[in-house]
C-alpha cells in the first residue's frame, strides 16, 4: 500500500494480484480500517467495504489483478478500480443480478453468483464502467460521507 | 446475548478466539459470500458451511460478531490462525445449519 496525504484528501494506493483469493480482501480491509480510525460513521464503512471487495474479488476472478486507488475527502469516499483485463463484453448483462460467467472454480469459492456488479452499483452513490475489449476496464465508485 | 454465552449454551467448540465478550444481536445463514456480503447484518452470528479464508474476509468486512461453521465444517490450520490474528470467533458445531441457527435465535429471544 501507498498512501499520499494531500489536503484535503487522502489518497491510498493498492495492488490487486491476480488469481489469488487467499489475498483478496486485503485491500477492503485495509481501507476499512482507516476509515474506522477516521471517524467515518459505520453505514458509511459497510457500504465501502462491500463495493471495494466485490470489485476486487472481480478484478481477481476476471481480470488477472490491477490496481485500486481510493481517494477520501471531506464529502466523498472515492474508488478507482483499474485492470488490464479482458473487457466486459455486455455491461447491461454483466449489471444483471444472476448473471456470472465465473469459472466453476470460483463458484465453488462461495463467489460467482452474478451478484459482484449488482452489489457495487446497490452500495455507492455512484457508479461507472468504462470498459475496452482487450484492453481493460476501470470502475470508479463514489459513496458520499454526508 | 455474548459469544461467550452462546458457547456455553450450545454445542459448538471455538477454532478461533476474538472478543467472546462481543454483542451478539442478530442471526444469519448464508453460504454464497457475495449474499452474506451484502445481507449479513452487523454483531451477527453467521452461520454457514463455508469454511475458507474468504468467509473471514466477508465476516470481518459485515463486522459479523463471530461465524458459526456448521455440520461439522473443517477450517485449514493456517485459516484459523489467520482469524486467531485478525481477531475473529470462529466457532464449529456438527449440527446442522438451520438447527445451529434456529438454537441461536431462541437464546437471542429469550
Amino acid at each position: 500500500m501507498d498512501v499520499q496525504s494531500s489536503t484535503p484528501g487522502v489518497v491510498l494506493k493498492y495492488v490487486v494480484s491476480p488469481n489469488d483469493f487467499t489475498r483478496a480482501g486485503e485491500a477492503s480491509s485495509n481501507v476499512k480500517n482507516i476509515l474506522k480510525q477516521m471517524g467515518i460513521s459505520p453505514d458509511v464503512i459497510r457500504k465501502v467495504s462491500i463495493a471495494m471487495y466485490e470489485g476486487e474479488i472481480n478484478m481477481v476472478i476476471h481480470a488477472n489483478g490491477g490496481d485500486i486507488t481510493v481517494t477520501i475527502t471531506p464529502e466523498k469516499i472515492e474508488m478507482v478500480l483499474r485492470d488490464d483485463g479482458p473487457g466486459i463484453p455486455d455491461v447491461e448483462k454483466a449489471m444483471q443480478a444472476g448473471y456470472s460467467t465465473a469459472p466453476e472454480q470460483v463458484r465453488s469459492l462461495g463467489f460467482g453468483a452474478g451478484m459482484g456488479l449488482p452489489n457495487m452499483k446497490n452500495y455507492t452513490d455512484e457508479m461507472k464502467i468504462d470498459t475496452v475489449l482487450g484492453v481493460g476496464t476501470t470502475v470508479t465508485m463514489s459513496v458520499y460521507i454526508s | 446475548m455474548t459469544i461467550q454465552t452462546l458457547t456455553e449454551k450450545l454445542p459448538v467448540s471455538i477454532l478461533s478466539e476474538g472478543d467472546l465478550s462481543r454483542q451478539i444481536t442478530k442471526v444469519f445463514c448464508c453460504d454464497l459470500l457475495s449474499i452474506a456480503m451484502s445481507k449479513a447484518p452487523a454483531d451477527c452470528a453467521w452461520v454457514t458451511v463455508m469454511g475458507n479464508v474468504n468467509t473471514l474476509a466477508v465476516a470481518s468486512l459485515a463486522d459479523a460478531a463471530c461465524v458459526i461453521l456448521a455440520e461439522g465444517t473443517v477450517l485449514e490450520e493456517a485459516i484459523v490462525e489467520k482469524a486467531k490474528m485478525q481477531g475473529i470467533t470462529v466457532l464449529s458445531t456438527t449440527q446442522p445449519v438451520f438447527e445451529t441457527a434456529l438454537s441461536v435465535y431462541r437464546l437471542l429471544e429469550s
